[in-house]
């Protein structure tokens, strides 16, 4: 952060038109083309019929706003269900996610047990493994479990790579925590759980969150697995739904698919919009380790 | 905090926990036995049915090579591995050019920095499928706001079929990868930007270094390290892309957009060859294993190198 505020001293080496060019005219055009297709998500949504296929008017704006596409969305389809199984998934699927990985940094980090440094490459190398070549093999395996069409097998399959990313970026955060602390409370007679549950973890409050958000945020967009694992309606989840079960022979229902689009994005959104801080430094922090 | 924890001395029991290689067992055990049973054995599983005539609902006998040597004669197949070739080099190498350059606007002086960081992430961060949804919708054939507007402009005259030709279909589902992908690489570049010092700028500038001068000889050499690691995990994600596909074109027009992970998607559960699509997936393991040495070795060295010739 230092160096950003710092860049400002060789500003005066640039005049403003020159700058107007090189700097606010590409992020203008950054800022336009990343955020668009957002606008034509929730501009869609709001648009009655008539004026989503007439070619007349000006298409940026809505005339005549409707909340009919909302309305049918809510309660002529199965969106709630689908709603919820995503929530109730990703919720199961972080939280689990989370505990196992915090006992499992705590190990590898700082209890450095023998061949700890070999578990830390190998879950990072489990972190490198794209579901992509995994789902074929675990539909097997969630079909012989009999898991078949349950919420049950994505919240099992998920930490597959919630564990990973969560434990490699927890691992950081235990790092950056001083010996001497847990060398005072192991002194003071504290067990190594007293400890982990009481100095560690309580030191470590925006690592947890960070790992937490974006946990729960890779569970509410996963689609491979909730995909090939799932096939009725009512244990959907959001992006699956949308995309398998909005779509009717050839006549697209443009305006509730958009608005199925928008509310499922909104969650997650939000959520970013609150811990922005959090999710970039998991970003980065993963990235940079 | 409870004051005076443990006053009396731990039982045997405690004891034994408190040795490091026990606990370190008993911690790493949950996340260990899921990995294990849900990543590790898959992995070996799915390789295993690669080499298996394995159908759903029907357990598979060992055929060695056969799928193998029949996707290789297979046009779909070498079609979908041009298309996934071509696909990732394609957006990796836009997406870090562009994604370098956002990076590089951004690490400059502005107004309201927090906020446009924040919302230049928010491609990556919504549900890829549903993102995809809305560019169903504007590169539709009848009704895309760009066809609209470049008539509009008088550019062209008939609307532009975005998803229903060949190359034109390619493009376009690349060029919907590229924008979900850019805020990725410039938000991570521009967290190794933020680490390079000042002070190496304005010694550059003291010495007559142009800008483009600092950019390639003070920017770019400190900043490959991060570089090598974004596009590993850039080209990765790309090279196994399955949700953006499967909802613009399903591989689509005549197999022209099919990736590996789509079409192995269509041959073991839409076709039920559990065998050929788990075959088509282990084959895309070898160029992963190449992608990560290669970005991840090569470029690391090379910084090295650099690092090293300069002192």
């Amino acid at each position: 952060m230092k160096a950003a505020t710092d860049a400002a001293g060789m500003n005066y080496l640039t005049s403003l038109p020159r700058r107007l060019v090189t700097l606010w005219l590409p992020l203008g055009v950054f800022l336009f083309v990343l955020l668009f297709p957002f606008y034509w998500m929730v501009i869609t949504t709001f648009k009655p019929n008539e004026e989503l296929l007439s070619r007349e008017g000006n298409p940026f704006w809505v005339k005549n706003p409707t909340l009919a596409h909302v309305k049918k969305l809510l309660f002529d389809t199965a969106y709630p269900d689908w709603l919820l199984n995503t929530i109730i998934v990703s919720v199961a699927a972080t939280v689990i996610s989370l505990a196992f990985s915090v006992l499992a940094a705590y190990a590898i980090e700082r209890l450095r047990f023998r061949g700890s440094r070999y578990v830390g490459l190998s879950i990072f190398l489990a972190y490198l493994v794209p579901p992509s070549i995994l789902f074929i093999p675990l539909a097997a395996i969630v079909y012989k479990a009999q898991l078949y069409d349950t919420r049950l097998a994505l919240i099992l399959t998920y930490p597959t790579f919630l564990i990973p990313f969560c434990t490699w970026l927890l691992m950081g955060y235990f790092k950056s925590i001083p010996y001497e602390l847990e060398e005072c409370a192991l002194i003071d007679g504290a067990t190594r759980l007293q400890i982990l549950w009481r100095i560690v973890l309580p030191l470590a409050v925006p690592g947890l969150i960070s790992a937490g958000i974006f946990a729960f945020t890779l569970s509410w967009n996963e689609f491979i697995y909730a995909l090939t694992f799932i096939s009725s309606s009512e244990v959907k989840t959001v992006p699956v739904g949308v995309v398998t079960e909005l779509v009717e022979g050839d006549v697209y229902h443009w305006g509730s698919l958009m608005a199925g689009a928008l509310l499922g994005s909104l969650p997650v959104a939000i959520l970013y919009s609150f811990f922005v801080e959090y999710y970039v430094s998991g970003l980065t922090g993963a990235v940079k380790e | 905090m409870a004051p005076g924890v443990g006053r009396r001395p731990p039982p045997a029991v405690d004891r034994i926990l408190d040795n490091r290689n026990v606990l370190g067992v008993l911690f790493l055990l949950p996340a260990a036995s899921l990995l294990l049973f849900f990543l590790t054995y898959p992995l070996g599983l799915g390789t295993w049915l690669g080499f298996t005539d394995a159908k759903i609902g029907r357990d598979g006998q060992w055929v060695g090579l056969e799928n193998f040597v029949f996707l290789w004669g297979d046009a779909v197949t070498r079609l979908a591995l041009f298309n996934t070739l071509f696909y990732t080099i394609i957006a990796s190498a836009i997406k870090f050019g562009l994604g370098l350059w956002l990076a590089v606007l951004l690490n400059e002086h502005l107004p309201f920095k927090a906020f446009f960081r924040a919302i230049i992430l928010l491609p990556f961060i919504v549900p890829t499928a549903l993102s995809a949804i809305a560019f169903w919708w504007i590169y539709d054939a009848q009704f895309s706001i760009i066809s609209w507007a470049l008539v509009r402009m008088g550019w062209i005259t008939t609307y532009i079929d975005f998803l229903g030709e060949p190359w034109l279909a390619r493009l376009s589902t690349i060029a919907a990868n590229i924008w979900r992908g850019v805020p990725f690489v410039a938000i991570s570049l521009l967290a190794g930007l933020q680490t390079i010092s000042p002070s190496l700028y304005e010694a550059a500038a003291l010495d007559g270094a142009s800008g483009w001068q600092r950019f390639r000889h003070v920017t770019l050499p400190l900043l490959t390290p991060i570089i090598a690691v974004v596009m590993t995990f850039s080209v990765l994600m790309t090279f196994t892309d399955f949700q953006l596909i499967y909802v613009l074109t399903r591989g689509g027009p005549l197999n022209a957009t099919h990736l590996m992970a789509t079409l192995s998607f269509q041959r073991a559960i839409s076709g039920g060859s559990l065998g050929e699509g788990a075959a088509i997936a282990t084959a895309m393991i070898p160029f992963l294993l190449a992608a990560i040495l290669f970005s991840f070795y090569g470029l690391q060295r090379r910084a090295w190198q650099q690092g090293g010739s300069d002192k």
